[in-house]
This record gives C-alpha cells, structure tokens and sequence, in this order.
C-alpha cells in the first residue's frame, strides 16, 4: 500500500561492534602515549639537533673522491659478490624447502611444520646477527658475509615460493595427476611453469634487498663496502664516510632500475 | 541390489568394459554422496550421466580414475581391481584412462603442444619431460591431433591465448594422446556457448568412436545427452534411477532424476 512505508532500520555496525571498534582507537592512543614516554626523548638534544647535522655535513663536505679509488671500488665489487652468491646460495637451499613447505605439494604436516620453522628461525634472525655468527666460525671476510646473506634469504625466498606453490591452479595438476605422471613429472610440467613468474620475481627482489644488507655487513667484519664505511667512521673521516654513502645510494637506485627491467621482460 | 541396473547391461566380455560394484563414497562419515552404485558399462560408445547437481555425478566419475578415493566398492576394468591400486600401479592404470574437465585444465603458461605431450607424461621419463624432448612418435601424433580438432597452426601458441572452445580441444586431444581404453568426461561442455558445446561433443564423440574407445561422459544438458550417448544412466541422491538408451528417457524419468515438473512444462511452452 503507497502512503504506509515502514522504515528498516539499518546501521553499518552492532553495538558491540561499535564498542569494540572504540575499545581499538582507546587502545592505540595508549600505546602511541607510553611509547613517546618509553623513548626518553632529551629535549637539550632534541634542539641541538638541527646544529649537529649542519655540522655534519659541513664535514663531508668537499668529499674525499681519493678514497673511492684506494678502498671503495674493491670493496663495493666485494659486496656484490656477496649479495649475488649469498642470493644464489639461498635459492639452492630455499627451493627445494618451499616445496617440502607448499601443503598442496607435500601433504605431510609434520614436514611442512618442519620447512616452516626454518624459514622463521632464517627470518627471526638479522642478517648483522647472522654475519656475527659466521665472522666467530669462519672468521672475518666476505665468506661469512656470503652465508649471512644467504641464511637470512632462505625464510623470506622459501616462504613466497612455497606460497606461490600453493596458490599454482590446482586443475591443471589435476589433469597430470589423472594422466598418471609422477610427481617429479608433475613439478616440471604443472607447478614450475605455473610460478616461474614468481620464482623469478622473489630471487630478484631479494638480490635487490641483499644489495643494501650486505653493504652494511662490514660493520661486524663481514666484507664488502661496510667495512670502508666502519674505516672512515672510526677515523671520523667525514669526508670518506659521504663517499661511500653516496656509493651505496648510487647503487642501489642502479640496482632497483636493473631489476624493475629485468622484471618487465621475464613477467 | 538395484533394480534398474538390469535393464541394459553391455557385454561384460568386451576387454574396455567398466564394472561398478556397491560404490560408496562419503566425504563425512555418515553422509554418503555415493549411495551404493551398482553399473557394468559397455567397452565401446558414450554413456552420459545425468542428474541434478551435487549428486555425486563428478564424485562418480572421479572415483574411477581415483581423483577422489572411493569409501568402499570396487571399480573393475581391464582384469584390475582401480579401487585398490596404489602407487605405480595406480599410474599406470590411470594413464590408460584419459580425462576431459570442465575448465579444461590446461597448463595455461604452456604452449598448446607442450599441453597436449603432458598426456604422454604418465609414459616418458622424467628428463625427457625436463629437457621437452619428447618421442618423435608422440609429436606425430600430437600434431595428428592437433590437425584433427582443427588447431594445427596453434601449435607453439600458448594455451593461454585460446578461446574456451579451443581450449576443451586441446583437453580432448591430451586425453587421446594418452592412448586411452577409457575417456572420462566430467561437464566438457558446461563452460561453453550452445554452438561450442555440440562442436565439442561432435569432437569428442568422432575422436572416440574412431579409436573405439568407451566414454563416459556427465552431462547437464539433456539434449545433448540423447543426441550423442548411446545410454543414459541417471542419477539422483547418490543413486542411479535410470539406467537405458536416451529413447526409453520419460519426461516421468526426467521427473524423477530431477524432481519437480514445473521446468518440464516450461519446456513444453518453450
């Protein structure tokens, strides 16, 4: 009947929705409060900053180019190494986990728990923390660099290859399956092509993070162009430490272009 | 047992021949969605299945090759026992029986022909499959194949690239390639245009016949079942309850394979 519309009520949220919601803004109020007070902030170093870094870079500057020649470019050749061949490394030991670690490939739950524990205990430990370990086993140089970088990737390469695995159209498999290929048929006809995408996708992106990280891995004594950098630091060489600065800037804005290429090509 | 399944039983002698035996299957205990299936289908021409959906048409066809694990029963065909095969001997016996799927299953970011030679994966090595160096004999025959669902010149195109109809071509031709004794076909044509679907049973049903090799297919459409089988086995709640040539199909069978007869005589308006 026209003239007789009965309103429904509608709201986007229940009561105990709203309440919860409210609950969660509350929350992150506090948590943003305690974690300025947890900091201790010194307001005496607070203004003093804006100084410091004027004098800082009234150090750096004019920079030293000599020190690019005598320490820089040997070592930065060492770091690429380093990331390249701990990338590598890592691919070697990560595929052959991720496809213990894909359910859909491996469906025994104790073995996919046991391929996912190494790639959070790979993860949960930072790449420094890594090389600290391998420079007291084998001693300081790019070989302990090599095998942090590499133990580092292995959790993040493994994880997204296993899941990319995982997420491979499982019709496909299915009609090899009833073909009557076996498994390791299966893995090179049906899942490889189905991720080598990713696959390709993952080992570059790593190769670009391992980059950055293994540049500070001469920190600890890993090799590579970190240890130029903890050289001119500890000699307070200003001048030096921005011409390695520069270097690693210079080249990781060199290696994000090459993978972005690489990337348009392979997809 | 089962009444219906009397009515036209195919010579059980022939060596294609398919006999089911009290198939259940339950995907929860207690709740069977194969009721006990009892079917001898004859080793030659196409048989279609038809049923409302959720019936148990696909778990029917899929406990065949064993893509779904039957609960108890027994699956004979060619002197074997395919409920209680495992491992290399269910390969083997699983590549002497091809499948067409609904949604083709190809591997899309394969070229058409590297699609249709993963039929013969259940036969070569592994490395000749690594290396793509697949037998002369099978790529003769590929490319046979190939001809005869009329994609010849798609060979090196990727599967990808097809449209849905090429695409179930392609499925046919990698079940032939395998040199079945038994096509199964669940839904080959439910994804495809009306013209599409018959083109594709017409493929489906020569390439077959040619090779006299049995299929079964499930179906949704009716018409297309009586046009192209020789038998239709109806199925309802996990039972079959009819069970004979697509002549003898009453719109009372339909009735009761379906439920229901308001959508008969909206046919019949039609």
């Amino acid at each position: 009947m026209p003239g007789t519309a009965i309103h429904r009520e509608w709201e986007r949220f229940t009561l105990p929705q709203k309440l919860g919601r409210y609950a969660l803004y509350l929350m992150a109020a506090i948590a943003v409060v305690w974690s300025f007070r947890t900091i201790e902030i010194i307001a005496e170093f607070l203004y003093d900053s804006p100084a410091q870094i004027a004098d800082l870079f009234t150090r750096m500057w004019p920079m030293d180019w000599s020190y690019f020649g005598s320490a820089v470019w040997s070592s930065l050749v060492e770091t690429m190494h380093i990331a390249t061949l701990g990338t590598i490394l890592s691919l070697g030991i990560a595929m052959p986990l991720g496809l213990i670690a894909a359910r859909n490939l491996t469906p025994i739950p104790a073995l996919n728990w046991f391929a996912h524990f190494l790639f959070v205990t790979s993860r949960s430990v930072n790449s420094l923390v890594w090389a600290l370990l391998f420079v007291a086993v084998f001693g300081p140089g790019p070989l302990a660099g090599t095998l942090a970088i590499a133990f580092r990737s292995i959790g993040f390469v493994g994880k997204l290859f296993a899941e990319a695995l995982e997420e491979a159209n499982k019709g496909s498999i299915e009609a090899l399956v009833a073909a009557g290929a076996p498994v390791r048929s299966q893995i090179l006809m049906g899942y490889w092509p189905q991720v080598r995408p990713a696959f390709w996708s993952i080992a570059l992106f790593r190769w670009d993070i391992n980059i950055r990280e293994s540049a500070v891995l001469g920190i600890v004594g890993a090799g590579g162009i970190g240890v130029a950098l903890d050289t001119a630091l500890n000699l307070l060489y200003w001048d030096q430490v921005a011409v390695v600065l520069l270097t690693i800037f210079v080249v990781v804005i060199l290696a994000e272009l090459v993978v972005t290429a690489i990337r348009q090509r392979v997809l | 047992m089962n009444a219906v399944t009397g009515t036209m039983t195919g010579s059980a002698q022939d060596a294609r021949s398919l006999v089911i035996r009290d198939l259940v299957k339950e995907y929860r205990r207690g709740q069977p969605v194969l009721r006990g299936i009892n079917l001898t289908l004859p080793g030659r021409g196409m048989t279609a299945i038809i049923g409302p959906s959720g019936t148990g048409k696909s778990t029917l066809i899929r406990c065949i090759n064993r893509l779904v694990e039957p609960t108890s029963g027994q699956i004979l065909f060619m002197g074997q026992n395919l409920a209680q095969l495992r491992g290399r001997q269910l390969r083997a016996a699983r590549r002497r029986i091809g499948m067409v799927f609904q949604e083709y299953n190809l591997v899309e970011r394969l070229t058409v022909m590297e699609n249709l030679l993963s039929g013969r994966l259940g036969y070569v090595p592994v490395w000749r499959a690594w290396l793509r160096k697949f037998p002369q004999k099978d790529i003769d025959r590929a490319f046979e194949l190939l001809d005869a669902v009329g994609l010849g010149q798609y060979a090196t195109q990727r599967a990808d690239a097809l449209s849905g109809g090429q695409r179930q071509r392609v499925g046919i031709a990698r079940a032939i390639m395998q040199e079945p004794d038994l096509i199964l076909a669940d839904e080959p044509t439910s994804s495809l245009d009306p013209k599409t679907s018959v083109e594709i049973m017409d493929i489906l049903s020569a390439l077959a016949g040619e090779r006299d090799i049995p299929v079964i297919v499930n179906i949704h459409n009716v018409e297309l079942a009586k046009r192209f089988a020789q038998r239709i086995v109806g199925m309802t709640g996990g039972k079959i309850v009819y069970d004979g040539p697509p002549d003898g199909l009453t719109d009372e069978d339909l009735r009761t394979i379906y439920g229901g007869e308001d959508w008969l005589n909206d046919r019949a308006d039609g």
